[in-house]
């Protein structure tokens, strides 16, 4: 496959992975407007539902979490995007990352705020909120530390603030060349922010230092998180959600989802902000990879939770099993496992197809075959109650499909004002990469980037 | 509580006097058929055969208030604890709606309040005063009438003696009219609840869950 030629050059770089900021151009804009839109589709929805109650959403007894509880998981799954790409493969030196770290870092940011919305908007009184925090009041209350969405409120805050500062830590020399570049208010806000960077060696050594340390810490935290998310159902003692694989289960799709975001929003950027030259058939070749790897992890895992419940043949585990295989739901079950698995593994194995537009493609039915697949968790589950005689169903209202739409057009919308805030891929990391260069000061012109096509 | 399956005729008066009882919202028909209806206690009805050799069976199921409750550790505020004389009580102030409590609870007898809760008229004029009425998003369940507790508890400290059957009857067993259900106090050996739990009839409710349900039900198994 013929690769398009990177660039070397300093200055050009530099113009490049700038001109978003200045000149965002048509692309943006529309972005914007339609993104904008969604949100105050939600914003909308959203004031409905406090001003009337709950009951505007389609939840019922005994499915008393729906769509909410399946935003929350899709996106906090998302974020994992930032950790895996960015900390794995900075962790490990791999040399290709360089163009792709902030465009993961900031999925998880966003991906993370907007799923840690949920677990507030979802509540009766969410007013009330606060209570989840263990803040000494005067009547001496603690939250509960035994449920598991204490630990949630634990485990998404930790990620969310590791996640910021992992997301600052290497923004600072761009902020500083920002800095350098801009005047008036920018100047003083970009001033501010990149905490007097100079660029002496010392300032190297402790960011390097900092940067390592934070990719290291936030493997685990990641992990934490998506594994705690999944205990909200598998520490419960309902059938197909008292699963002790639940942990790594979830884990693994939230990073398969992830990777399939990150692909979307750089073929995106790409496109949008003519950084071709920058990211390149070799990335999306190389997350392509990981995505099938992904894809199959997530099969077995799927195979292997859905044999045993099979085997086990308990009557409660089955009505769950067959609502899905055969049942009301079935028709969502296979259509994720064609979304999932059935198109995308062999797409991504032949090499031939593991090109932008075929990665492009595998990525848009891995994230919508990952959001139903976090409905079809929740769901069908609890329709099904012990007591067939409160069996229910459920039907979304335009509410709830109105925050979930709403969900994708404020995601989109915080990383289009945010490319256009900060260089979207990082210029400094970018230009460590290239050979000869020392942090991008001296001027290279013309040098094959073999090293990083051979990765 | 015990409940005698064999005499219960599934007439429902059992959940009307609840209703009335403690100040439970009619959220009305639409509502009900989305499944937001809130009743304490339901009379579920089982069909087993096939016709003409059929046999209805009638189960009224309320909070079983379990010694172990599922519904009690995932509750992220403790909205929902046990009482030190073994209630399972909820605690509709300190109740945020996440929900959960509903979710674990194998018995399906938890309620949510998906709107602001409403009466048609005249109801609204015959509310129990000593029931507090619940705002929307909260839950809410069985209390096992706590506030007739709290009253027979009281009237036996005046009398200076320790509360004994018949002192506390909640309203689903006051109404019913076949006497199958049964209240009293399962610590003390002597009550009448107490004796028929050991009756061999007696069983519980998704025994092998181990929620140790407080509620007791006898049925010959026929």
């Amino acid at each position: 496959m013929k690769d398009l030629q990177p660039n070397s050059n300093s200055e050009t770089i530099t113009a490049d992975l700038l001109r978003p900021l200045s000149k965002p151009g048509l692309g943006w804009y529309t972005t914007v407007t339609i993104s904008g839109l969604l949100v105050l589709l939600a914003a909308v929805a959203l004031g409905y539902q406090f001003t009337k109650g709950l009951g505007v959403w389609g939840i019922n007894r005994p499915v008393f979490w729906a769509l909410d509880i399946t935003n929350f998981v899709f996106w906090i799954g998302i974020s994992h995007a930032g950790t895996l790409i960015s900390a794995i493969l900075r962790v490990t030196g791999a040399e290709w990352r360089r163009p792709v770290t902030r465009c993961a870092e900031a999925i998880t940011v966003f991906a993370l705020m907007i799923g840690a919305l949920f677990p507030i908007i979802h509540l009766g009184r969410p007013q009330f909120f606060y209570w989840l925090v263990p803040y000494p009041n005067e009547r001496g209350l603690w939250p509960n530390f035994r449920s598991p969405l204490a630990w949630d409120f634990f485990a998404i805050n930790t990620y969310l603030l590791g996640s910021i500062i992992y997301l600052y830590l290497p923004l600072i020399p761009d902020l500083a060349l920002l800095r350098d570049k801009s005047s008036g208010l920018f100047r003083r806000v970009y001033g501010a922010l990149c905490l007097g960077w100079r660029g002496t060696q010392l300032q190297w050594d402790r960011l390097e230092r900092a940067v390592r340390a934070m990719a290291v810490i936030i493997i685990p935290v990641a992990v934490s998180v998506h594994t705690i998310v999944s205990w909200d159902f598998a520490m419960t003692i309902r059938p197909m959600w008292h699963s002790t694989m639940f942990g790594p289960y979830f884990v693994a799709g939230a990073i398969f989802s992830g990777i399939a975001a990150l692909i979307l929003a750089m073929a995106v950027i790409r496109r949008v902000f003519h950084l071709e030259n920058y990211l390149r058939p070799v990335h999306f070749n190389n997350l392509g990879l990981l995505l099938l790897t992904m894809s199959l992890i997530w099969f077995y895992f799927t195979f292997a939770e859905y044999l045993t419940s099979w085997y086990g043949n308990e009557p409660e585990e089955m009505a769950v099993f067959r609502s899905k295989v055969s049942g009301v739901y079935a028709p969502l079950f296979w259509g994720t496992v064609v979304c999932c698995f059935a198109i995308p593994a062999p797409l991504l194995a032949i090499k031939r197809f593991r090109t932008i537009k075929g990665t492009m493609v595998a990525s848009v039915l891995v994230v919508i075959g990952m959001w139903f697949e976090r409905f079809l968790i929740i769901v069908p589950t609890l329709t099904q109650p012990k007591f067939t005689f409160n069996w229910g169903s459920y039907t979304p209202t335009w509410v709830e499909l109105s925050l979930t739409a709403g969900t994708f057009g404020y995601f989109v919308l915080l990383y289009s004002i945010f490319s256009r805030l900060f260089p979207i891929i990082a210029i400094w990391e970018y230009k460590e990469g290239l050979p000869l260069g020392e942090h991008g000061e001296q001027t290279v012109v013309g040098v094959p980037d073999a090293e990083l096509e051979s990765v | 509580m015990v409940i005698d399956l064999d005499r219960c005729t599934g007439c429902e008066a059992c959940v009307v006097a609840c209703r009335v009882e403690n100040n439970i919202p009619a959220v009305g028909p639409e509502e009900a058929a989305k499944g937001r209806s809130i009743n304490w206690i339901r009379v579920e009805r089982y069909v087993e055969g096939e016709y003409p050799d059929v046999k209805v069976k009638f189960m009224p199921v309320l909070c079983q208030h379990c010694e172990e409750a599922p519904c009690e550790p995932v509750c992220p505020v403790y909205a929902t604890y046990r009482t030190d004389e073994g209630l399972n009580a909820q605690v509709y102030n300190r109740c945020v709606g996440t929900r959960y409590c509903a979710n674990n609870c194998p018995y399906t007898v938890r309620f949510f309040n998906f709107f602001d809760p409403k009466w048609d008229a005249p109801l609204e004029k015959a509310l129990n005063p000593e029931v507090s009425i619940r705002p929307r998003g909260v839950m809410e369940k069985c209390t096992f009438c706590i506030q007739r507790i709290r009253k027979g508890e009281e009237k036996a400290k005046d009398e200076e003696r320790e509360v004994r059957d018949g002192d506390v009857v909640p309203a689903c067993v006051q109404t019913c009219e076949t006497k199958a259900m049964y209240f009293g106090n399962l610590a003390d050996p002597t009550s009448e609840v107490s004796k028929l739990s050991k009756s061999n009839r007696a069983m519980r409710l998704l025994e092998d869950l181990g929620t140790k349900p407080r509620v007791i039900y006898l049925n010959k198994g026929d």
